[in-house]
């Protein structure tokens, strides 16, 4: 995974360096600047058993900020945000690779640093018995549940 | 062996005897017995579905999940045309402007479609608003849920988004949508269930040539659908993953 370009970054940033299972690394550039979630739609996307993205939806390419040809064949970690704590990612692992449903609230990172928030669930596509993949689906949060995640997030990442 | 077929309850009214020349077209043209039972209710179809006492269906996303992953039914067409959306409704006269403008104690009216109650919920998430905090009304029918709207009975209504634009211009004049769901991915489709296994190519190759003649066309038009177009398996494998994300 690239890191982050400056060109494309929208407003004063801050750099972060993000460490991947597996080890690598990738630099990143984070503002402020939050996208509203767009009221009605959906966010899709569907990723193979190592979380490479391999369909996603008009939505998921919008409010990413990328263009699809961007992200298909891309790890779905390229939207983490660094404020996002790796154990909420371990723990959405853990689960639907147990075959099982996993939701919960999360900060994505755009192409252009800003980032939006969205309250995900990700299910196991489990056919003829094996789990083949996984779709995510994401929809708007309150604003009062964002609060509370984000204070959570802070409290586990430990600043 | 007489075969039952069903229709999903989330068409309009006025298009009841047009499914019946439907299942006539169907009968002679597979030179099969089959029976036409109409549901007035979603539950009583649920009912009907789980006792065994359907074999065809054109059925809503939510009911497909349930008869393609439980019941052994297969997906084999589904009408060309836009996806299904649904639509929160208020009056013209209501102080909200978004769903974040509602507050706990909503009254909402609503009929018993699982598909557009479920996308409903999630729209009226961003405000909060759930099972706990809103006072729910069931209506029979998308066009009491108007008036309970109309007369001051609930502050907000879900309907589909095709049975909104069927209202009347009278109807439409006093309500407007707080917001419509854009979700692109969940549609209404044609199943084959075990019973007629065997001959679920014939019929698929049948529903795919429909719009081909005059009679069939008349028959699609008058059911507000242009032809069938065919539905992969796995296309409907990925719509159930999505609508078992909608519950949550």
């Amino acid at each position: 995974m690239k890191d982050m370009d400056l060109a494309d970054i929208a407003g004063e940033a801050v750099e972060h360096v993000l460490t991947y299972t597996g080890g690598h690394t990738r630099r990143v550039y984070v503002t402020p600047i939050e996208t509203p979630y767009p009221h009605g739609k959906l966010i899709v996307s569907r990723t193979d058993t190592q979380g490479i993205i391999t369909q996603c939806n008009p939505s998921f390419v919008e409010m990413s900020g990328y263009c699809e040809a961007e992200l298909i064949g891309q790890p779905h970690c390229l939207l983490r945000h660094p404020d996002m704590p790796a154990a909420a990612f371990r723990d959405l692992w853990k689960t639907v690779q147990a075959g099982q449903q996993w939701h919960g609230y999360v900060k994505n990172l755009r192409k252009d640093g800003g980032h939006y928030w969205v309250y995900a669930t990700v299910v196991p596509n489990v056919r003829d018995g094996k789990i083949v993949g996984f779709t995510s689906v994401r929809r708007e949060p309150s604003r009062e549940k964002v609060a509370l995640a984000e204070a959570q997030y802070q409290e586990m990442r430990g600043s | 062996m007489t075969i039952n077929f069903t229709v999903s309850p989330s068409f309009p009214n006025e298009r009841i005897s047009d499914w019946y020349i439907f299942n006539t077209w169907l009968q002679r043209a597979l030179s099969l017995p089959i029976h036409l039972e109409l549901y007035n209710s979603f539950g009583a179809q649920r009912a009907a579905i789980a006792e065994g006492k359907v074999d065809l269906i054109y059925a809503n996303p939510f009911d497909a999940s349930l008869l393609v992953r439980e019941k052994g039914f297969r997906a084999i067409a589904r009408p060309e045309g836009p996806p299904d959306e649904m639509v929160v409704i208020t009056g013209t006269d209501s102080p909200a402007r978004e769903i974040r403008d509602l507050q706990p104690g909503t009254r909402l009216a609503c009929s018993d479609d699982p598909c557009v109650n479920t996308v409903g919920r999630i729209l009226l998430e961003p405000a909060n608003l759930g099972g706990d905090n809103i006072v729910e009304h069931r209506r029979e029918t998308y066009i009491q849920v108007a008036r309970e709207l109309l007369r001051g009975e609930a502050d907000i209504g879900f309907l589909p988004v095709e049975a909104f634009e069927g209202f009347s211009p009278l109807i439409r004049r006093d309500l407007r949508a707080l917001v419509t769901s854009e979700l692109h991915v969940i549609r209404h489709v044609f199943l084959v269930g075990p019973a007629l296994a065997e001959r679920s190519e014939e019929l698929t190759a049948l529903l795919l040539s429909m719009h081909e003649s005059d009679k069939g066309r008349g028959i699609l038009e008058a059911l507000g659908a242009r032809r069938w177009l065919p539905v992969q398996h796995e296309d409907v494998e990925f719509m159930i993953d999505i609508i078992s994300t909608l519950n949550q």
